[in-house]
């Protein structure tokens, strides 16, 4: 019988060897696909239990990994949740956004430049921690932004913007309403999806950044744009004397809709001074300023503050729009901020940060530096001029006629006493009847050697529709984020 | 060397005990099932184990025990067989402990039922040891065993006594304690089918009727035997037992065809597997359900068939990659009833391809023992009852290994001695205790025929001089 027992031998070196194939196709070839499994809960949860690195402001971690109990073994927590909740953005089992999302390479550990890390982890048998990430946000400034914000009555809707003019430095980032981002970042999920849909369904929308993500017409805050592209192109400058009066009518309109008013401020006759113009905030010059510069000048200038461009990478933005191909009765009502011109906070920050800055717009950046997981640097962000939107000397004039708009204009409530403010108002038409006008304003100081450019914007708030100006409103948190820079 | 009148070489060659290469290797042994516990201890709490000295004492007096056994009532038996079953016995434990951390469950739990089973087991194998003296005797159990393995077979049947679990009737209950006669009836069948095929194999080889290109047996023949085998496969399907049917399908083929020394039979037995799991799969929707997700697991994940326990396998398997996540690194407890049929998703998840391989070449020495065994046993019946007990082992493997990893449609099966589960524990010991037995006889070195000793050349009577 010896025959068939070793045929039988051969048949079962050929189970086992099938077994064997079998299982190596499996753990060695097939792995990766398995891996990627959109079912694999191994994978996931994987990435949900590692020690992330922290975000940090100043020497204040915004988002951290702390141990956890559970299974999953660290909690990432919050430390200050409604304050930064539009810069970290959340990091839970369901994915993530804003800087956990873009960073998250990092974060979690995975980027290339720390894979000496990991293979040092790997021979120590430690689990593979994230690396760090340092904003360039400041704390005071972005707490005063925020306080000065959740001040104004009711519920209030609106963002603020600060940039550090000569880098493009994000200095503060505020976006209202807000919500605890902690909520969302629990590790009891069925709690993640119910907060989830709550905010998604809250009619105030507190999910969107309205510092970056949201664009609204900037009104007169684009005045400076206007100015600017005025006096590069028209060889106007502080001193000289502009197209003035109580109203100007759009090129070829006729009727109501196409006459342009002041609303009572003092905008002299025939011509006024630059620096009248621009205290009182005048329409009819900026209109016909517009205008006289044209469609295509205009486009050019406001492209090279940054509309129509993205510029930011560190997370999503919206595009600030400056209309192609308009008529001049169109260019016209662009002048003042107003047709189909919509800008961001971020965008009328990069504006004043331009002029600040000597014209040179700096590309703005919030993530500061790159860290190992035991905080040495890895990478530093590089200061990157984004354009040189004016002359130096056109920023120059422009400069002196904010400065005088705070001191006897309508941006009075910016001013700091000792310091040189330049500052303008905004309030824009939303084109909509039953919705107020929106609040803008726009500031930097010290005038002559400018540490922070702000923007203000109050999309809505608990007050009268009369009563919605720019400078009253937005004025006093741009001096309070001003001064948490400047007394730094 | 006195030279036999046997023929051949494997023959004249005399074998020696080696119970001392066999402690050695049990040594090894045991260092992989106590160390695995300790590794199991450091994984996930973090600690050795408080109670490691007990357990690895006790785990160390158990093999201890079976090796004396062997020492005393099987000297010569195959040396390698108890270690290669020590270590996958312990390895199981292990993987079964760390199993039950990951389910909360710190004290008691599985492993400590699986360590009584395993003692259980041990029991059973010094016990069988003792009681078969030569493996020889079984044969006149033969239809003792056919009768005892189909009453065990039905027993999952008779009302109040049997339930059914994930789908198979093949549990009973008694008193709390659950077992599955099936995995005794599995070594009674062997002993039956040898006892019965050695008997009449001339008669099953020799008389008969060609037909094409077979030479059928005559039905008084080979009859009774295909009735018990076809008996135990329609209770089977009726259990939904479909691994088991698979390898007692499996088991008789390969002694019919050892007994027979008959290749048609392969071929025969091949058709009718065909046709078998052809009429299984359109009759019975169980069957379609398990070859749909065969054919595409993921495309069943979240649905009715459910393929999660299968997929979650692959994905446990896929993680541990060559060199597995570590004890307390993987996940293993997402795989629905990992410590039975799905424990190798468990090892190959935490420990990896390198694990896996080396428990299928335990494996595949265990029946590789069991089958150089039968080539060098003298007598048919020992021959046929080591190549059925190897086969058991080889298909029960195949089938349930390649079941979890997705070579063939997932059959339930315990992967033996790894598995948990105590019917299946038990009756592997057995099954190595009958391959020891046997081997103890092949090896053991033939009385020595002295014809011309100077003593014994005036007797009448020849001298068998015993070693």
């Amino acid at each position: 019988m010896n025959k068939p027992i070793r045929m039988i031998a051969l048949f079962c070196l050929a189970l086992f060897l099938m077994l064997l194939v079998n299982v190596t196709w499996l753990q060695v070839f097939k792995a990766g696909e398995l891996a990627d499994s959109p079912h694999n809960q191994r994978v996931i949860a994987d990435t949900f239990s590692r020690e992330r690195g922290a975000i940090m402001v100043g020497r204040r971690p915004v988002a951290e990994s702390v141990p956890a109990d559970d299974q999953y073994k660290f909690q990432r927590e919050y430390p200050f949740p409604r304050l930064y909740a539009h810069l970290t953005g959340r990091f839970n089992y369901f994915g993530q956004t804003q800087l956990e999302k873009t960073q998250n390479d990092l974060l979690a550990g995975q980027d290339s430049r720390l894979f000496v890390n990991r293979v040092i982890d790997l021979l120590s048998n430690k689990s593979p921690k994230g690396g760090a990430v340092q904003l360039t946000v400041n704390h005071a400034a972005q707490k005063a932004a925020f306080d000065g914000l959740s001040a104004l009555p009711g519920d209030v809707k609106g963002a603020v913007v600060a940039i550090e003019p000569a880098s493009g430095k994000i200095l503060a980032s505020v976006s209202l309403p807000t919500y605890d981002v902690n909520q969302l970042a629990s590790h009891r999920f069925g709690e993640v999806i119910a907060a989830q849909e709550k905010l998604e369904a809250d009619k105030s929308q507190p999910l969107i950044n309205r510092a970056m993500g949201m664009r609204l017409p900037p009104g007169s805050v684009f005045k400076l744009v206007t100015a600017a592209a005025a006096m590069e192109s028209e060889g106007y400058n502080a001193d000289s004397r502009v197209p003035g009066g109580n109203s100007y009518r759009l090129p070829g309109t006729s009727g109501p809709g196409g006459l342009i008013t002041n609303e009572g401020r003092d905008c002299g006759g025939n011509r006024v001074s630059f620096r009248q113009a621009m205290e009182n905030s005048c329409n009819t010059t900026f209109s016909a300023l517009a205008v006289e510069v044209g469609a295509e000048e205009m486009l050019e200038r406001a492209e090279r503050f940054g509309f129509n461009q993205t510029y930011l990478e560190d997370i999503p933005q919206a595009t600030s729009v400056f209309p192609e191909g308009m008529g001049s009765a169109q260019t016209g009502q662009s002048g003042i901020g107003q047709f189909e011109v919509a800008s961001t906070p971020l965008q009328m920050a990069m504006v004043a940060a331009g002029i600040a800055n000597g014209g040179q717009v700096m590309k703005p950046y919030l993530v500061d530096e790159l860290r190992t997981p035991s905080l040495a640097v890895l990478d530093k962000t590089d200061p990157e001029q984004f354009s040189q939107a004016v002359s130096a000397s056109t920023a120059r004039e422009l400069t002196d006629l904010l400065v005088s708009t705070v001191d006897n204009g309508t941006a009075r409530p910016a001013a700091i006493p000792g310091v040189k403010v330049a500052g303008k108002t905004g309030t824009a038409q939303s084109g909509v009847d039953d919705v107020p006008p929106y609040a803008w304003f726009v500031s930097f100081a010290p005038a002559d050697n400018p540490e922070v450019a702000v923007a203000v914007m109050i999309q809505s708030a608990d007050i009268p529709r009369g009563e919605v100006a720019g400078g009253r409103l937005g004025g006093p948190i741009a001096k309070a984020v001003m001064e948490a820079v400047i007394s730094r | 060397m006195p030279s036999t009148n046997q023929p051949g070489a494997l023959m004249d060659f005399v074998h020696r005990s080696r119970r001392g290469a066999e402690l050695f290797l049990l040594v090894i042994a045991l260092a992989v099932g106590v160390g695995a516990y300790a590794a199991v201890g450091l994984g996930v709490q973090g600690e050795v184990p408080v109670n490691i000295v007990g357990y690895g004492g006790w785990l160390a007096l158990l093999v201890l025990a079976a090796h004396v056994a062997l020492r005393m009532l099987a000297p010569y038996a195959d040396p390698v067989l108890l270690p290669l079953v020590a270590a996958l016995n312990g390895l199981g434990l292990a993987v079964i402990h760390r199993i039950d951390l990951a389910k909360g469950n710190d004290t008691g739990g599985s492993a400590q039922q699986q360590l009584i089973w395993m003692t259980l087991g041990v029991i059973l194998f010094i016990g069988t040891l003792f009681l078969v003296r030569d493996h020889r005797l079984l044969q006149r159990f033969t239809y003792t065993s056919a009768l005892a393995a189909v009453v065990l077979l039905l027993l999952p049947m008779v009302p109040g006594l049997g339930f059914r679990s994930s789908g198979a009737q093949i549990w009973i209950k008694i008193g709390g304690m659950t077992f599955q006669p099936g995995e005794v009836a599995k070594v009674l069948l062997v002993v039956a089918f040898a006892g019965y095929l050695v008997r009449h194999r001339d008669a099953l080889a020799l008389a008969g009727r060609r037909v094409l290109f077979l030479d059928l047996p005559r039905g008084r023949d080979l009859g009774p035997i295909m009735l018990i085998w076809l008996l135990s496969l329609g209770i089977l399907a009726a259990q939904r037992d479909l691994g088991s049917a698979l390898l007692f399908f499996g088991l008789f083929l390969v002694l019919l065809y050892v007994a027979t020394e008959r290749p048609g039979w392969l071929v025969v037995g091949g058709a009718l597997f065909a046709a078998g799991a052809t009429l299984a799969y359109f009759s019975f929707n169980h069957v379609q359900v398990r070859v749909k997700i065969w054919r595409d697991p993921m495309a069943y994940i979240d649905g009715t068939p459910d393929s999660r326990q299968l997929v979650e396998g692959l994905f446990g398997m896929a993680w541990g990659g060559l060199i597995g996540r570590g004890f307390g690194e993987g996940s293993p407890w997402r795989i629905p009833v990992v410590e039975s049929d799905f424990i190798m998703a468990a090892i190959g998840e935490e420990l990896g391809l390198t694990a896996v391989m080396a428990v299928l070449v335990c494996y595949g020495l265990i029946v590789e023992r069991a089958l150089r065994t039968a080539l060098i046993c003298r007598d048919g019946f020992g021959k046929l009852l080591a190549v059925g007990l190897g086969s058991v082992i080889a298909l029960q493997t195949f089938v349930v290994i390649g079941g979890v990893t997705a070579l063939i449609p997932l059959t339930g099966l315990t992967t033996p001695f790894i598995s948990y589960g105590g019917s299946s524990l038990i009756a592997n010991w057995v099954i190595i205790a009958l391959i020891a037995r046997v081997s103890d006889h092949a090896r053991k070195p033939l009385p020595e025929w002295t014809p011309d000793d100077a003593e014994g050349e005036n007797e009448t009577t020849q001298v068998v001089r015993l070693r």
